[in-house]
């Protein structure tokens, strides 16, 4: 189903929302990598708020669907989402990254409620999500996995083993996402490592790839519903996104993969999001149905 | 053994290790239907693909890919399956390290891997295909239990207890046949339980301390000895690397002063380091001497001519108790006055 108006509004106050706590979580924390945090975050707003099949008081529920944060170092994003969905205590997001704090920068499954997958070393995530999605075959489930990657974590040969993988296996229950904000810790992709053609390189690999604007809900949530529908070959979501989206400062510069947030900048920052909140809500209004 | 799984002195004479492990992962999957099976391209040499045969959908091979197929595996067991891997040792030791570190171990998840072809014994395919660094590296990682069975009955015990045990296993066992321990000329009750010693042979004189393939030579060596030297040597079947059996080990110290560790390992970081580490800990000093690769890539050649060559075998485990027997020491109690 086509995101409605009124559902895509819904969708958009959330997303501000969970940037909004992404953006207190890293001010309490004092940095963190809020960068990559914001350019994931409408994807998790749909996964965790219109598609995941998930109970929050039965976290371990063994047919629920599965979410895995290949990109685990947007933690700071992921806490925020879990917190906000009610799986864990929210004082938590404000020991986020402080010592002996259940959360650290990438998020553990053995102590975080609600995390499928302990990640951060890059290029682990897409073969779990594999692994999740070949078990509910074994097992007879109908759950769905869901996996998003960060672009540069492309350069690890170990994602282009999952790939083939998936694809061989028609491991449709998988859907998968890259965040392709086009940076990282260095610099930006196509500086530090080439990755176009990229789009190419996934159809190469044997997935249908849905190119969409990774900050349009409604374009996310059709890309979704059309990988849902898939039954002979994965898809691969590329989102197109901005690194730092939504904080102006911040936005679409590699230097922001981590950052440090004093109280000038967190003002700054939010009013950024006030300001970035009223334009997704006017795009909305007009484009939705 | 679980399952009502009994591997005779027959099968293992007839069968290779990995064959008998084969056959138990296919006896435990008819009553366990969680198991699942994975290998990277590997299914006829690591003997995981009669388990393929017996059950296709629960089989994956996941191509020469061995990354992927740790992580795949974490996956599973995370969604309620038993993953069973196999793959050579000095693959999936290294090769997939990462993955078995951060998404096998960390997760602590409940994936079994078999890893074949262990230490030398493959060895006419040279150092890309030793695995002398496995229980080093392996044996850092926490989680783990970490097991080197001396032979295809200990195997078929081995694999049964990592099924009926949760966390990650970590079994390195041998390509080819291996020569029997617990067949049917052993003279003694034999039971497996995972972190206890095998004493093998009694003995007060010395304790050679063995795992794998070398427990079968040490034994071989203590009972030559108990003829020529009338010397009696305590060998210990240390199948366990870790969880490792400190009580064993301590109590070998006390009782014979003396000891020799074998392993068809780098001498670094295996079961001779591991039983260091104990030794050092307990404040007891003793004799000791560490038999296994001297910190070298070994050479190429048949597994029983490196162990020759290695000093890992019977004539070499003879040597070195002799030399280990005329160093100085009093009966007495007193550690302080030691060499």
């Amino acid at each position: 189903m086509p995101l409605s108006k009124s559902e895509w509004l819904a969708l958009e106050k959330k997303a501000h929302e969970l940037r909004n706590l992404c953006l207190d979580t890293t001010y309490w924390a004092g940095s963190a990598h809020i960068g990559g945090g914001m350019s994931v975050m409408d994807m998790m707003t749909v996964l965790y708020h219109k598609y995941l099949n998930i109970k929050v008081d039965d976290p371990n529920w063994e047919d629920r669907d599965r979410f895995i944060l290949s990109k685990g170092h947007a933690g700071v994003a992921y806490a925020a989402v879990l917190v906000d969905k009610g799986f864990n205590d929210p004082e938590q997001l404000k020991t986020f990254n402080l010592s002996n704090s259940k959360m650290g920068i990438h998020l553990d499954s053995n102590k975080v409620v609600g995390v499928d997958a302990s990640t951060g070393s890059l290029g682990h995530g897409l073969s779990i999500a594999l692994g999740t999605g070949l078990a509910a075959k074994v097992l007879g489930k109908d759950y769905k996995t869901y996996c998003i990657l960060g672009d540069g974590e492309c350069d690890e040969g170990s994602n282009w083993e999952a790939a083939m993988s998936i694809a061989h296996f028609k491991a449709t229950n998988v859907i998968s996402f890259v965040d392709r904000n086009k940076c990282m810790i260095d610099g930006r992709t196509e500086d530090v490592m080439n990755l176009e053609p990229f789009v190419d390189k996934w159809k190469a690999f044997g997935f249908i790839v849905k190119e969409v604007d990774g900050h349009n809900l409604s374009e996310l949530c059709d890309a979704i519903e059309f990988a849902l529908a898939q039954t002979e070959a994965p898809v691969m979501i590329v989102a197109n996104t901005i690194k730092g989206a939504g904080i102006d400062f911040m936005a679409d510069d590699y230097h922001w993969h981590y950052g440090a947030i004093d109280e000038g900048k967190y003002q700054q920052a939010k009013a950024s999001l006030e300001k970035y909140y009223k334009e997704r809500v006017a795009r909305a209004e007009k484009e939705g149905v | 053994m679980a399952g009502g799984l009994t591997y005779t002195a027959l099968d293992s004479t007839e069968l290779s290790t990995a064959e008998i492990y084969g056959q138990t992962l296919v006896e435990l999957g008819k009553e366990h239907p969680e198991i699942v099976g994975l290998t990277a391209d590997l299914a006829g040499s690591t003997k995981i693909g009669v388990f393929g045969k017996a059950y296709p959908d629960r089989f994956f091979n996941v191509g020469i890919a061995e990354q992927n197929m740790f992580g795949v595996a974490a996956g599973m067991a995370k969604a309620g399956l038993v993953p069973f891997l196999s793959t050579f040792s000095v693959f999936a030791s290294l090769r997939s390290a990462d993955q078995l570190h951060t998404d096998i171990c960390y997760q602590n998840v409940n994936a079994k891997i078999i890893a074949t072809h262990s230490g030398t014994s493959f060895g006419q395919a040279g150092s890309t295909h030793h695995a002398i660094c496995d229980l080093a590296v392996v044996r850092s990682m926490p989680n783990v239990t970490l097991i080197c069975p001396a032979d295809g009955v200990e195997t078929a015990e081995a694999v049964v207890a990592a099924y009926e045990n949760k966390g990650p296993y970590y079994i390195r066992i041998n390509r080819g046949f291996d020569r029997v321990l617990y067949g049917k000329d052993y003279p003694r009750e034999y039971k497996f339980e995972v972190g206890k010693a095998v004493e093998v042979n009694p003995g007060t004189d010395i304790t050679v301390i063995a795992c794998g393939s070398c427990v079968f030579q040490a034994y071989q060596a203590a009972k030559f000895l108990e003829n020529a030297d009338g010397l009696k040597v305590r060998v210990l079947d240390m199948h366990t690397i870790k969880p490792i059996d400190k009580e064993a080990i301590l109590k070998a110290v006390q009782d014979t002063r003396r000891i020799i560790t074998v392993e068809d390992h780098n001498i670094i970081g295996g079961l001779g380091s591991a039983v260091a580490e104990v030794m050092a800990e307990a404040g007891k000093g003793c004799a000791f001497t560490r038999l296994g690769i001297q910190d070298t890539f070994a050479p190429i050649g048949l597994h029983e001519d490196i162990m020759s060559n290695l000093g890992i075998d019977c004539n070499g485990i003879i040597n070195a108790i002799r030399e280990a027997m005329n160093k100085d020491f009093e009966e007495d109690d007193n550690w302080d006055d030691e060499v």
